[in-house]
């Protein structure tokens, strides 16, 4: 059992815990994720480490309320316990000195991109970062990514907060006035694409790919990607690729594979209309 | 009774079973064990042969005809106490074991008629003691050593019981977040119930050993570093949990499982109870199992209880299909269709990437291979379509990568199984290994074989 030390709202829907694991965060690395399973009828779900503090023995894990696990996550409180968490899995980011790398998170997904960015920069890198949100209350971390980029930079969908636009845009502004040696990009897939669509082929585009998982450990074969028309799992072999060799297609193709079956989780209620739940259970 | 008066009986006392039409849409146990008349009626077949045929049979070597007469004699304890000193086991093996190939191949009444019903004395001995419950066990007083089990399928759960019995301080890391391997996530629910899993697993734990669940060798430690943690020993049993595909058009489609995964979800996650589990599956009205393996039967016979109409596509004929007998015949019986001497081209989707339909070729049984079995050559211009909604390759696993990654010492073969010795001894001083991760895909006897054969090594290397 795992306990949940911290819980704070970040943004509407969108929430931080603090997990007591010592001996994963005395392992963590950046760009690695953790698989939690909330009770014994809970879907294994993965969510990348956004911190880990190994002297604190916590790791900290962002996630946005999008269906029925990441929903009843939030519903958990401080003091709480968790059944499952297992991790670090997934390979780490490839840190070393590029000299200037280009650092994006969309949404929910300036959490994982935070490590990554600070390992950079402690390697020596020069960190030019964009987030973006929605709007300005969707907006997390701003003070953390501040703290270790060179320059920052904010978009919102709405102009609520920092410049108007996606932060593709200001992407392209900053490829056309500056020579940039890496970029990583890590947010919902329609703005990893376009940040790919924009970044040249020269320059390696990592991404970090949220597929559907079980395992987490290369047994499974859900996570499948196609990468270089090669495919590979992402649990093991990533999460993160290059995006300029990612089949993209593939990636919001197999999102959909539960669609209706998510919907189902959604509005089950037990013991009501159709739920045959108990009455299994009674047998 | 004498020798000379008995009868024979040709025939073994058949299993009483749930009715075909019956489980073919629940998940509860198909076969439902003997009751006590059956099982000493059974044991009595049993002509005790000198020679003992039956042994040589068993990979792990039970005394068969010593535990079948205390049956016969109705002396449970001591069949059950017989049956340990070889076998921490036997619930599981008694029902998944492929007697046909083993024990029950060399007994001497099959000569001439049906042999003995082992495997089903065996799971009747080891239910009846499931079901009264096991006296409390006498921890063995410790050795003061360590050793770490990296995996707890039946190879390393084997390993465990030995070394626990040794004396030896045991921890079973396992990455999973419940013990087993294949045990619980592969094999299926109707087969091998998991409560009884559950009660070996918790015997095993009586013994003192430790099992860490949500530990990922690899990950959380390595190799290396479990021995600097102060494990004086490691012994590998990580199975081949690595899915293989086709490699044909189509396999990234929605609709197109891995075994695994579609078992997994069905098993570990027990998809079939959504939406009160929560892990989803979908089948939708065909599903088109791929490969001929006791994997493929559980697949498709899963697909069966989940609603769907069943398709087994093997590239031979029946007789060259590597699954329990008893198993395809409880499949053909549940209604699954088997498409023989057939495999698919190509899988085909519909514009929102779920799969409409697969492209099979006919194939013929040409020369023998390697193997012994005869080669199946595709027939020129025999390609059909079957409209199907869901595809499960099922043509294999290899072995799990994790570890021998992070052990670069660690010496493999070229398909990536770990190397080891008849006794378990890996190229690394200290590290055993056994059961699938070095075989390949095999049996759960074999894997217990290799994990009993690995503790007795680790002794004489501690001891040593
Ligand atoms: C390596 C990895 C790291 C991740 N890190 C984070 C993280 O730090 N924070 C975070 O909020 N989420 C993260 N995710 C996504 C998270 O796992 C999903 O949001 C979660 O599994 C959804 O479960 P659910 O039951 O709440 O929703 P579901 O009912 O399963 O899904 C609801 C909606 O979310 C989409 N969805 C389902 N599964 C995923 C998925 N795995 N990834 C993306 N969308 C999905 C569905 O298409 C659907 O539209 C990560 C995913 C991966 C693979
Ligand atoms: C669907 C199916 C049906 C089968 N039916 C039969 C049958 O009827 N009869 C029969 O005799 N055999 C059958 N088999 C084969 C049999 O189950 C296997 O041969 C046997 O389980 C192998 O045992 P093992 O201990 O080597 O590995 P496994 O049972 O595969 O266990 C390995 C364990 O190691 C864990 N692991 C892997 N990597 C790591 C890591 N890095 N860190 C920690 N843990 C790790 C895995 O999660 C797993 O739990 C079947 C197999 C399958 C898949
Ligand atoms: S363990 Fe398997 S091979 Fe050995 S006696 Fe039992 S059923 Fe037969
Ligand atoms: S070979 Fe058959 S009949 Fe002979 S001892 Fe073994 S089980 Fe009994
Ligand atoms: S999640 Fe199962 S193989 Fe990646």
């Amino acid at each position: 059992m795992f306990k949940i030390v911290l819980k704070e709202e970040l943004a509407p829907k969108i929430k931080l815990f603090k997990v007591l694991a010592p001996e994963i965060a005395r392992k963590a690395r950046p760009g690695q994720f953790i698989i939690l399973r909330i009770d014994e009828e809970g879907e294994r779900i993965p969510l990348t480490i956004a911190n880990f503090d190994a002297d604190a023995g916590t790791i900290t894990i962002i996630f946005q309320e999008v269906g029925k696990t990441t929903d009843l996550l939030g519903l958990m409180e401080q003091g709480d316990f968790l059944l499952d968490f297992v991790g670090p899995l997934g390979m780490e980011s490839e840190i070393e000195n590029y000299g200037t790398v280009v650092c994006i998170g969309g949404g929910v997904g300036v959490a994982p991109v935070f490590p990554i960015a600070r390992a950079l920069k402690e390697a020596g890198n020069t960190v030019i970062s964009i987030i973006g949100a929605r709007n300005s209350e969707m907006l997390i971390w701003k003070q953390e990514m501040s703290g270790i980029s060179s320059k920052l930079h904010v978009t919102t969908d709405d102009g609520s907060a920092g410049e108007k636009g996606f932060v593709s845009d200001v992407l392209a502004e900053i490829l056309s006035q500056t020579s940039v040696d890496r970029i990583i990009a890590i947010g919902p897939v329609p703005m990893m694409e376009a940040v790919c669509r924009v970044a040249p082929k020269n320059i390696t585009t990592m991404v970090s790919l949220n597929t559907i998982m079980v395992d987490g450990t290369g047994m499974c074969g859900a996570c499948r990607v196609e990468v270089n028309s090669e495919t590979k799992f992402a649990c093991v072999d990533g999460p993160e690729f290059d995006g300029h060799q990612v089949n993209w297609e593939i990636v919001k193709m197999r999102a959909n594979m539960f669609i209706n079956e998510e919907k189902i989780a959604l509005s089950h209620k037990c013991g009501e209309g159709e739920c045959q739940c108990h009455r299994k259970n009674e047998k | 009774m004498s020798q000379e008066k008995r009868k024979i009986i040709p025939k073994k006392h058949p299993m009483p079973h749930q009715e075909a039409k019956v489980r073919s849409t629940n998940f509860e146990e198909v076969a439902l064990g003997y009751s006590e008349e059956t099982a000493i009626l059974e044991a009595n077949r049993c002509i005790q042969c000198k020679n003992t045929p039956c042994i040589d049979g068993c990979p792990v070597g039970i005394d068969i005809p010593a535990f079948i007469k205390m049956i016969a004699e109705k002396d449970f304890t001591g069949a059950i106490g017989k049956i340990k000193e070889k076998n921490n086991l036997p619930a599981i093996c008694g029902r998944v074991c492929p007697q046909e190939n083993q024990c029950e191949k060399l007994c001497t009444l099959g000569k001439k008629n049906e042999p003995v019903a082992i495997g089903r004395l065996e799971r009747y001995v080891a239910d009846w003691e499931l079901a009264k419950g096991t006296e409390s066990v006498k921890i063995p007083e410790t050795n003061g050593k360590k050793v770490a089990i990296v995996g707890s399928g039946p190879s390393g759960l084997t390993a465990a019981a030995n070394l626990a019995g040794l004396g030896y301080k045991v921890s079973v890391l396992e990455a999973l977040h419940v013990a087993g391997g294949v045990l619980v996530y592969g094999i299926p629910e109707f087969r091998l119930p998991k409560a009884i899993v559950q009660k070996e697993i918790d015997n095993i734990a009586a013994l003192g050993v430790e099992i860490k669940t949500n530990y990922v060798v690899g990950k959380l430690s390595s190799v290396d570093e479990l021995m600097q943690e102060g494990y004086d020993a490691v012994y590998i049993g990580t199975g081949a949990g690595l899915p293989s595909f086709m490699n044909i058009p189509g396999e990234n489609l929605n609709g197109v499982y891995s075994a695994n995964e579609f078992l997994t979800r069905n098993n570990l996650m027990k998809a079939y109870r959504f939406p009160e589990y929560q892990t989803p599956i979908r089948v939708g009205k065909r599903v088109a199992v791929i490969g001929g393996g006791n994997v493929a039967m559980d697949a498709a016979r899963t697909a069966l209880r989940l609603g769907a109409e069943s398709y087994i596509i093997y590239r031979r004929s029946f007789e060259e299909m590597p699954a329990r007998l008893e198993e395809m015949e409880h499949a053909k019986e549940e209604g699954v269709n088997f498409e023989l001497l057939t495999s698919p081209i190509e899988i085909k989707g519909n514009e929102e990437g779920r799969v409409v339909s697969i492209v099979c070729q006919r194939y013929e049984l040409g020369e023998p291979d390697e193997s012994g079995r005869r080669r199946p050559v595709p027939i020129k211009g025999s390609e059909y379509e079957i409209p199907i909604d869901t595809v499960v390759m099922s043509i294999g696993q290899g072995p799990n990568p994790l570890v021998q990654q992070t052990t670069p010492d660690l010496e493999t073969n070229k398909w990536g199984n770990i190397v080891a010795d008849e006794c378990g001894r890996t190229s690394k001083p200290g590290v055993f290994a056994g059961g699938d991760i070095v075989t390949g895909a095999a049996t759960v006897i074999l894997a217990m074989g290799a994990g009993k054969k690995a503790a007795e090594a680790i002794h004489e290397y501690l001891q040593g």
